[in-house]
């Protein structure tokens, strides 16, 4: 008998199997990365978090985000107690038992204290970086995207802005080296041994020398900012050209100059954009160990930047430590034991909380401002 | 009207001619949109461009107030343009000076996401003005004229995005008439327009007539003839027809011109 159903309905599909497969093949690749991530976190998160956490108010181990870095002592007293006590604790033990003798005395460099330096060196270079980054950025996306006529030359600054996004880190790094560390012009009136080039001022015995910025924060800013420049560029230009074209025609038609027109019409609609782009790249200026190693970043340091400076811009001129170069250091230079542990994974997990939250407050910022940002 | 004396120093046109149109051509890179258009615009009148899509109205309107050096790859090839007697492509004008003078009113309305009271008074703040008293009068002013006043006054601080698309429009004439410009364009300014708002913007039109030059770029041959003075009339980047709207509505000279009114192409 003729029946539709069986003709209409029933039975699978041509090539059935084949879908099948690739829907699970696909799937599969795809748990299997968010495994992969999520081992990832839960490895530091299981083995960082006992030493950032504690079972007693305020829960958090505030020494360790507070503390300078110092090197730790591990020894056993006369009764056969275990301690473990930072440089400076040590010292006063060793004073306050004169003469006791210490048994099995163990020293950890990186490993005692906090890791107070790391945490307000990667802060400060962050901060100086994103400066730097934007006010060049915004400045060249302004001039990409408002001032620039459509030229073959243009298209070419595009495209090698473009490519500098994609040269590895640490070329930046020996970049800002050779640039920042060593060449960059300063004004000064004793030249090192080691300027390239010396031209007098004509003022006292001033000099312009090209002698560098020696390892400091500020090679360090200025290394990263070259680093992020081009993200900063294209994410701000991307920002400008969203802002619809009547907003510049109804200013203009208004008797607006260009720069009255970018600063009233164009720049506060498009800020927001270019705000939250920027906070991505935070997390990637944090995050970079290649290019600070050479420019900015000391393993140990014994004061925080700002400390024993006779004027405060000698802070720019200072060496810090950073979080990547510090968890880089503990991993590479120092025999893995169980007291080095805390250090290693604390440092790691705080890094990673710093630069998640600073990933999520940027997708959090970013749909915000969409919502508010229609027009 | 000092300010403006002092750009345009008096001449030797016809008073009442405000803009003065000679041999006009224009080109998109090598395309020309404009072919040697010849066109007077008289002081306190309405003056209509009609045609079909693509003959170039809205190119001229963007000559009369240079808004066409945005657009790159754009040239006047021949001919020139007199606001007031002087010649706007000449090298000594400043475009900005000109803008302040020839505004413009756009089909799509763009008010800038601000309060209501920023984008009226946005002009006078780009021109340095900051005396809150004058910005007040200038705002008020500038709605009643632009017949929004009664319909915002009590919300002049909320964004002016929260207007509906025709109070929107007439909020663009108010910011654009709030610098008072000696000629104001506009480019299809009713096309997204319901009949009530559009009967609205005629009328402010009309009402403000005394006061400034407008040239109307429209699609709507009801609202041509109603509103304007003159017609010009456009086919292909040329000037076909031009002269008083009753004449070229009840008795056009070409049977093009006929044709294109009566709706049988275009
Ligand atoms: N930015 C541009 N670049 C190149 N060609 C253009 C540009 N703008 C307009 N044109 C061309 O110039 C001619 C005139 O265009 P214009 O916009 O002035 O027409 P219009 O009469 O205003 O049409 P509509 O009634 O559809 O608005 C058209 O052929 C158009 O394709
Ligand atoms: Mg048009």
């Amino acid at each position: 008998m003729f029946n539709p159903e069986s003709i209409i309905r029933k039975g699978r599909p041509k090539g059935y199997l084949r879908e099948t497969l690739v829907r699970s093949f696909l799937r599969g690749i795809t748990y299997l990365i968010v495994i992969i991530a999520l081992m990832i976190f839960g490895k530091i998160l299981i083995d960082g978090a006992p030493a950032i956490f504690t079972s007693k108010f305020p829960f958090v181990d505030i020494e360790f985000l507070t503390a300078k870095n110092e090197t730790l002592h591990v020894f056993d007293d006369a009764q056969g107690t275990r301690h473990q006590l930072p440089a400076s604790k040590y010292s006063d033990y060793v004073n306050a038992h004169a003469g006791a003798t210490l048994y099995n005395e163990q020293t950890f460099s990186y490993s005692g204290g906090g890791i107070a330096g790391p945490i307000v060196g990667t802060a400060l270079l962050t901060i100086g970086s994103m400066i730097l980054a934007l006010f060049f950025g915004v400045s060249a996306a302004i001039y990409l995207a408002e001032y620039a006529k459509q030229s073959p030359f243009i298209h070419a600054v595009r495209l090698a802005i473009l490519n500098l996004a994609g040269i590895p880190s640490i070329v930046f790094g020996l970049f800002g080296f050779s640039v920042f560390v060593l060449a960059v012009p300063i004004i000064t009136n004793t030249p090192s041994d080691r300027s390239m080039l010396t031209i007098p001022l004509m003022v006292g015995n001033y000099v312009l020398s090209f002698q560098g910025w020696n390892s400091s924060l500020i090679a360090g800013c200025a290394t990263l900012a070259c680093m992020i420049l081009p993200v900063i560029i294209t994410a701000s230009e991307e920002s400008l050209r969203a802002v619809p074209q009547g907003f510049r025609d109804a200013s203009l038609a208004m008797g607006g100059t260009r720069w009255q027109t970018i600063r009233k019409c164009v720049l506060p609609y498009s800020l927001p954009g270019i705000l939250t782009s920027s906070l991505l790249a935070i997390a990637r200026v944090a995050g970079e160990t290649a290019p600070i190693m050479f420019t900015a970043a000391v393993a140990a340091k014994d004061d925080l930047p700002w400390q024993g400076l006779s004027n405060p811009f000698g802070v720019l001129s200072s060496q810090v430590q950073a979080l990547p170069y510090h968890i880089y250091t503990l991993a590479a230079r120092i025999p893995n034991s169980e007291y080095t542990e805390r250090a290693q994974y604390g440092s790691v997990f705080v890094f990673l909380v710093l630069v998640a939250s600073l990933s999520f407050g940027s997708m959090i910022l970013r749909a915000k401002l969409r919502k508010k940002l229609k027009w | 009207m000092s300010e403006h004396q002092e750009i345009f120093p008096s001449h030797e046109n016809l008073p009442d001619v405000m803009v003065g149109i000679r041999d006009l051509c224009f080109n998109y890179g090598s395309s020309q949109a404009l072919k040697h258009i010849n066109l007077e615009l008289k002081q306190n009148k309405v003056t209509a461009f009609i045609g079909p899509s693509g003959c170039g109205k809205s190119t001229l309107l963007r000559c009369i107030n240079r808004m066409n050096d945005e657009i790159p790859g754009t040239r006047v090839t021949q001919g020139s343009i007199r606001v007031e007697g002087v010649d706007i492509y000449d090298r000594s004008v400043d475009v900005v000076k000109l803008r302040r003078d020839v505004g413009m009113v756009f089909q799509k309305s763009n008010p800038f996401p601000r309060s209501i009271y920023e984008n009226v008074a946005f002009g006078l703040r780009m021109r340095g003005e900051k005396n809150k008293v004058v910005l007040d009068q200038v705002v008020e002013e500038s709605l009643k004229d632009s017949a929004l006043w009664d319909e915002v006054k009590d919300r002049l601080q909320e964004s002016a995005l929260g207007l509906s698309g025709g109070q929107q429009q007439r909020l663009c004439i108010a910011r654009t008439i709030a610098v008072k410009p000696l000629v104001v364009l506009m480019d299809e300014p009713c096309s997204a327009l319901d009949p009530i708002a559009t009967a609205k913007v005629e009328e402010l039109i009309y009402n403000l007539k005394k006061d400034y030059t407008f040239v109307v770029v429209t699609h709507n041959m009801q609202q041509a003839s109603r509103v304007s003075d003159e017609t010009a009339f456009f086919f292909m980047g040329e000037l076909i027809e031009f002269s008083e709207t009753r004449r070229i509505f009840s008795n056009p000279k070409l049977k093009k011109t006929e044709d294109y009114i009566s709706g049988r192409f275009g």
